[in-house]
């Protein structure tokens, strides 16, 4: 079980309890988090689950895979150097406390 | 998302309002489409009663898995379903599963279920989906001939494909679900064979080149890939025990295939019945105007079943996909909402096959140019599509930065021209760099507006 706070563009955010094993994407789906869309499952193919990760975040997150990296190069809001694929962030305790913020579009 | 609470308010004229003043929603079919438009709904702060009619008694599925990982045991139920049993009684939508839409009554403004029960609507929303188009041949209906559509039936086909024995399995149809199917088979150690009528594999989707390459790769995986070939006839078995089983697939010509298991993917049918009955304008597709409202504004169609006004090529089509099931579904939650306006999403599409990924933007069906870029032999290219000298679509082999840089160009018009991706050297990367204003900066942390929320 992890806390994970989703900030949206408006300034709002939802912070959630996701459980394990989740991804932050599935995370953000189960709770009908709008701003996420993953419409390919989690599969890093289409980059519609894009976020940013928190600048301040000191959390253990996984290793880009080389399919997220150039996926990330074609997200529909710019790419930055904390820009993930949530459906690549397993959920764990671990990163109890993560916060990421979602981009103004994702298709 | 401005102007949403307003459209709730919005006089449904006759129609059943319920609570709040919103309209009662009814979607039929609960795959993506259905499932997205709920969501979305609810997710834009819809206040009014939903109710989602599911056919399948399972909770709402992914179906794209279904070809791959499913069968392949790297996707399990859980991973299947789009949303968690608990999400839709949180979000108070009512599902309702194992009843099917029998008629609807647009003077009254109800749907009639199998079950005798009423779900009276303000909208109504079609997302009946399409099903597998059945192979005319004799012997179409002995054991052991599927198609793939349902989890029930995937379940089925994953009982014959891991029950530990070698099968002979012939696939007719080389489209994205019969080369997946294919390709899944003969990764669980099969004996695959695969029988295209057209000339090449993917002929209605895909360019010539990535044809050619997707062939190769089944064909060096030890895939029998067969084109210019049509299936005559099925035969069942001559022995006693198994007079009802599939065991032969004849060709035109003459050759006869041994089958286990034959898998046909020929296309699909969009399931028109129900707005064909309840008087709505149908062909090949529930017919839509750009907001995706039927003949009768009162009803819209999404996803597989709907025939849409495309920007994209001029005229109504008819796409099977997870991404315009998704934005159909999206769109229409909005245009509820009173947020109206036409559909215009940029189709994409992809399939994986072995390690494969096709990644498709666009829609390249009429292009008159097509240029090739990156390295074929290594497996990684694109392919620009351009009509007129204009970029129409783009078909990525294993190419996902292209893929996505190319929806984008796609979505906001590029002049990116055929002699620019001929140019030796070409990287869509540093070309989108180039061309692109510097990146608009959110300030991420800069807010801090206290909303928790426990859905």
């Amino acid at each position: 079980m992890a806390k994970i706070t989703y900030k949206h563009p408006n300034g709002t955010e939802t912070i959630v309890d996701v459980a394990a094993p989740n991804t932050v994407m599935r995370g953000a789906k189960t709770n009908n988090i709008d701003g996420i869309e993953a419409q390919c499952g989690g599969s890093a193919q289409c980059g519609t689950c894009h976020v940013y990760v928190d600048e301040a975040n000191t959390l253990p997150l996984p290793e880009m895979h080389e399919s997220e990296d150039e996926v990330l190069y074609g997200t529909a809001c710019p790419r930055r150097d904390n820009s993930r694929l949530s459906c690549q962030l397993p959920v764990s305790e671990e990163i109890d406390g993560l916060v990421v913020h979602l981009p103004e579009a994702q298709s | 998302m401005a102007g949403a609470r307003e459209g709730t308010a919005r006089s449904t004229a006759g129609r059943t309002a319920g609570e709040h003043g919103a309209p009662d929603v009814v979607v039929v079919g609960a795959g993506q489409g259905g499932v997205e438009t709920v969501a979305a709904l609810r997710a834009r702060g819809f206040p009014g009663r939903i109710t989602l009619v599911a056919e399948e008694t399972a909770l709402p599925y992914q179906r794209p898995p279904l070809s791959k990982g499913y069968l392949l045991g790297t996707v399990d139920r859980a991973g299947l379903e789009l949303r968690p049993d608990d999400f839709f009684s949180a979000l108070d939508i009512d599902l309702v599963r194992g009843d099917r839409a029998a008629g609807i009554d647009r003077d009254r403004g109800a749907v009639e279920l199998d079950s005798g029960r009423e779900l009276p609507y303000g909208r109504l929303v079609l997302a009946t989906g399409s099903r597998p188009r059945r192979l005319p041949v004799a012997g179409a209906d002995l054991e052991g001939v599927r198609t793939l559509r349902s989890l029930a039936g995937a379940d089925e086909l994953r009982g014959r494909l891991t029950d530990g024995r070698e099968l002979d399995v012939v696939v007719v149809g080389a489209g994205f679900l019969g080369l997946e199917l294919a390709a899944t088979a003969r990764t669980l150690g099969h004996r695959v064979t695969v029988v295209e009528a057209s000339a090449r594999v993917m002929s209605r989707v895909v360019t010539e080149a990535v044809s050619e390459h997707v062939a190769a790769e089944h064909r060096g995986q030890g895939v029998r890939v067969l084109t210019r070939r049509e299936v005559v006839a099925l035969h069942g078995g001559t022995g006693p025990e198994d007079p009802g089983h599939v065991r032969v697939v004849e060709l035109d010509g003459g050759e006869r295939l041994a089958a286990d298991l034959v898998v046909v993917g020929i296309g699909a049918l969009p399931n028109v019945e129900l707005a064909t009955a309840a008087g709505l304008l149908v062909g090949d597709g529930v017919i839509v105007d750009p907001r995706l409202r039927t003949s009768d504004p009162d009803v819209y169609a999404v996803g597989d079943c709907a025939r849409f006004p495309s920007p994209w090529t001029g005229r109504h089509v008819r796409l099977e996909s997870v991404q315009n099931a998704s934005d159909q579904a999206r769109r229409v939650a909005a245009d509820i909402l009173g947020e109206t306006g036409p559909y215009t999403a940029l189709p994409w599409f992809w399939s994986e096959q072995y390690g494969l990924r096709l990644q498709m933007a666009g829609l390249t069906a009429g292009h008159d140019e097509a240029v090739v870029a990156g390295d074929p032999d290594a497996g990684r290219f694109s392919v620009f599509c351009f009509r007129a000298g204009r970029l129409t679509g783009v078909e990525s082999v294993n190419r996902p930065a292209d893929h996505g840089i190319s929806r984008r160009l796609l979505a906001s018009g590029t002049d990116l021209t055929p002699r620019d991706v001929a140019r030796p050297g070409f990287d869509l990367r540093a070309h989108a760099q180039q061309r692109s204003a510097p990146p608009a900066q959110q300030a991420p942390a800069a807010q801090h507006a206290e909303r928790p929320v426990h859905a």
